[in-house]
């Protein structure tokens, strides 16, 4: 802000009006979202839909998390929880592998260690239906087909591109002097990394963290190919069997919506610093 | 020097796992699935008889079915129509941000944040939005805010439209390519398909931030110093952008280009919580033709040999800017 404020011009209304109209149309959607689930069901219609409501109901939410024995059919509050001990485990281990890939790939290289990468890094970009029928075949051998843990296998193994290329990049950065000081010092690599990058690796974690949660959390293809029993399904593939059915209102399908949303929106509100340079990692710019 | 070669060991060792489950779950699936592609695996139980290409001529031809091919129409509609909003879209928005404006931060949050969200979760919000309504009902979602605002002219179908917009062989157009040769161009697979447009309208929504940051990240790296000496030589501020800003931010053009476009090849689970298939194939994709044939079909060497044109078709876009990338970084 050191240069001197412009007088009031026109062109700045123009600016902020463009960004308030740009603003209430990305909006738009959550507006309905959240409105429609606020709604009692005498009031849901589809003419009324962008109507508020007249009053605060949390019915919606309730028989979408609870679902309707009645009904015939499943809340979501148990793909909730699957989703949560998916995530939260492949997240753990995802990047603890990244982090000792990108230590190795950035401080430890080797002959072959920059054919190698560019190697791993194509594994985030390939269409998952090139691998996904010996996927199914393989961990139905292993025992793993269908369960929870087989899934967060999955997750961790084609993780590590992403993982080991953001961390490479953070380790990168770090002079390689700190590394040879201490190699002189008499310690070793395993020491290395214990005393000397873990302890700065808070940032490059929470970045590749909350990468992986998201796209983890997020992920519907893995989910509905290695989980078929609705009882150990993520969310989203139970969001969209319930969006799929034509038993359940449209109100609680919205309010289902909002809640299979919810986690990651509560990351990105309170750490979308750190999303952001997960995003633009994503684009090889670390 | 024991401690060196002790520490080398080590370090291979503890990459080991990933470059064997790199190597296993990413090569070694892939050939497997190039070479099922190849088979009469159309059942649960595997049958590995070589059948030549029988695949991927079933694929181009339009029997049994043309899916395929308007899986390919619909995937070059969204590609191009999902690249152009985002782009457009993300670019002006961050010149909007870049005018040292009140409450960016609160701006460009709410313009990232359906970055966050599932593609199923979009899905499924769009799909009540877009849903035109119907005789009993009147118009709903996004045709009723049209109507209420006085644009209901401007109220369609959206994704139940199974229109496709192409040159008919008997028009005018038509006869005249006929005549010179070029009758194939007036064919229902080489046109575009309107429904599709309800799945780009929800795909760039999501998308959009992600150009716009880094059009801002950009933006922000380009020195004061240049955009003061245009303004001294008398340059505009659309002249600026036109020869001196936009020049400067083809690298990340060319990034958005490529990320979202691979993200456009595969786009999946969009199209199975807004519309599936859509009327007549309208808004089928190759992924999805991929996972219904193979999961709920069986016909396992048919899902294999469109995973492969797929994947074929990403690498030609990402390998290149993989291998630039990797370069140009070695020689920083």
């Amino acid at each position: 802000m050191t240069t001197h404020r412009s007088p009031f011009r026109w062109n700045r209304v123009v600016i902020y009006a463009l960004l308030v109209i740009a603003a209430a149309s990305y909006l738009l959607p959550v507006y309905v979202l959240f409105i429609t689930g606020l709604k009692s069901f005498q009031e849901v219609s589809l003419a009324r839909m962008w109507d508020l409501p007249t009053g605060l109901h949390f019915d919606s939410y309730i028989k979408a998390w609870l679902g309707s024995q009645k009904e015939g059919f499943r809340g979501l509050s148990g793909n909730f929880m699957n989703s949560v001990y998916l995530a939260v485990p492949a997240t753990i281990f995802s990047a603890l592998l990244g982090s000792m890939n990108g230590y190795v790939l950035s401080k430890w290289k080797f002959k072959g260690s920059n054919v190698l990468f560019p190697l791993m890094l194509f594994g985030m970009f390939i269409p998952y239906q090139s691998i996904l029928i010996p996927l199914v075949q393989v961990l139905q051998k292993l025992g793993l087909y269908g369960s929870i843990p087989g899934l967060i296998f999955v997750h961790v193994v084609y993780g590590i591109p992403i993982t080991t290329l953001i961390f490479r990049n953070y380790y990168a950065e770090i002079p390689n002097e700190l590394i040879e000081a201490s190699k002189i010092d008499g310690a070793g690599i395993l020491g290395i990394y214990r005393h000397i990058l873990f302890p700065i690796s808070m940032p490059g974690f929470v970045v590749v963290m909350i990468w992986q949660f998201t796209s983890i959390w997020n992920d519907f293809l893995f989910g509905v190919i290695v989980t078929s029993r609705p009882a150990v399904q993520p969310i989203t593939v139970a969001l969209q069997n319930m969006a799929g059915s034509y038993i359940v209102e449209w109100n609680v399908q919205m309010a289902g919506a909002l809640l299979a949303a919810l986690p990651t929106l509560l990351v990105y509100v309170l750490l979308g610093r750190y999303f952001m340079r997960g995003l633009l990692a994503g684009s090889l710019k670390g | 020097m024991r401690r060196i070669t002790w520490d080398r060991v080590i370090s291979i060792l503890l990459i080991a796992p990933s470059i064997i489950a790199i190597a296993v779950f990413v090569y070694g699936f892939i050939a497997f699935t190039g070479f099922s592609s190849f088979t009469k695996w159309d059942s649960l139980s595997p049958d590995f008889t070589l059948v030549g290409l029988r695949n991927y001529q079933r694929l181009f031809s339009t029997s049994p079915t043309d899916r395929f091919l308007c899986d390919l129409r619909n995937t070059v509609t969204f590609t191009v129509l999902f690249l152009a909003g985002c782009i457009v879209i993300g670019f002006l928005l961050a010149v909007l941000l870049d005018q040292r404006v009140k409450g960016e931060g609160i701006f460009r949050s709410i313009f990232l944040f359906p970055m966050a969200i599932s593609f199923i979760v979009t899905g499924v919000a769009w799909r009540w939005l877009l849903n035109p309504g119907t005789v009993q009902t009147g118009s709903s979602g996004v045709n009723l805010l049209l109507q209420k605002v006085g644009l209901g002219f401007l109220r369609w179908g959206w994704f139940t439209d199974p229109t496709i917009v192409h040159i008919r062989p008997e028009s005018g157009l038509g006869m005249f390519l006929k005549q010179i040769g070029l009758g194939g161009l007036a064919s229902p697979y080489i046109g575009i398909s309107l429904a599709m447009i309800s799945v780009v309208i929800a795909a760039t929504w999501q998308m959009s931030g992600y150009t716009m940051a880094m059009y801002l990240a950009g933006l922000r790296g380009i020195p004061e110093e240049l955009r003061e000496a245009s303004r001294v030589d008398g340059a505009s501020e659309f002249q600026m952008y036109r020869h001196i800003i936009l020049p400067l931010l083809q690298p990340i053009t060319l990034s958005a280009v490529i990320v979202l476009g691979h993200i456009s090849l595969k786009i999946f689970d969009l199209v199975v919580s807004m519309t599936g298939s859509g009327p007549a194939f309208a808004t089928d994709v190759p992924a999805f033709f991929m996972w219904d044939t193979t999961f709920r079909g069986n016909n396992f060497a048919q899902g294999a040999a469109i995973a492969t044109i797929l994947l074929v078709v990403v690498a030609v876009l990402v390998v290149p800017y993989l291998i630039y990338t990797i370069r140009t970084e070695a020689e920083l």
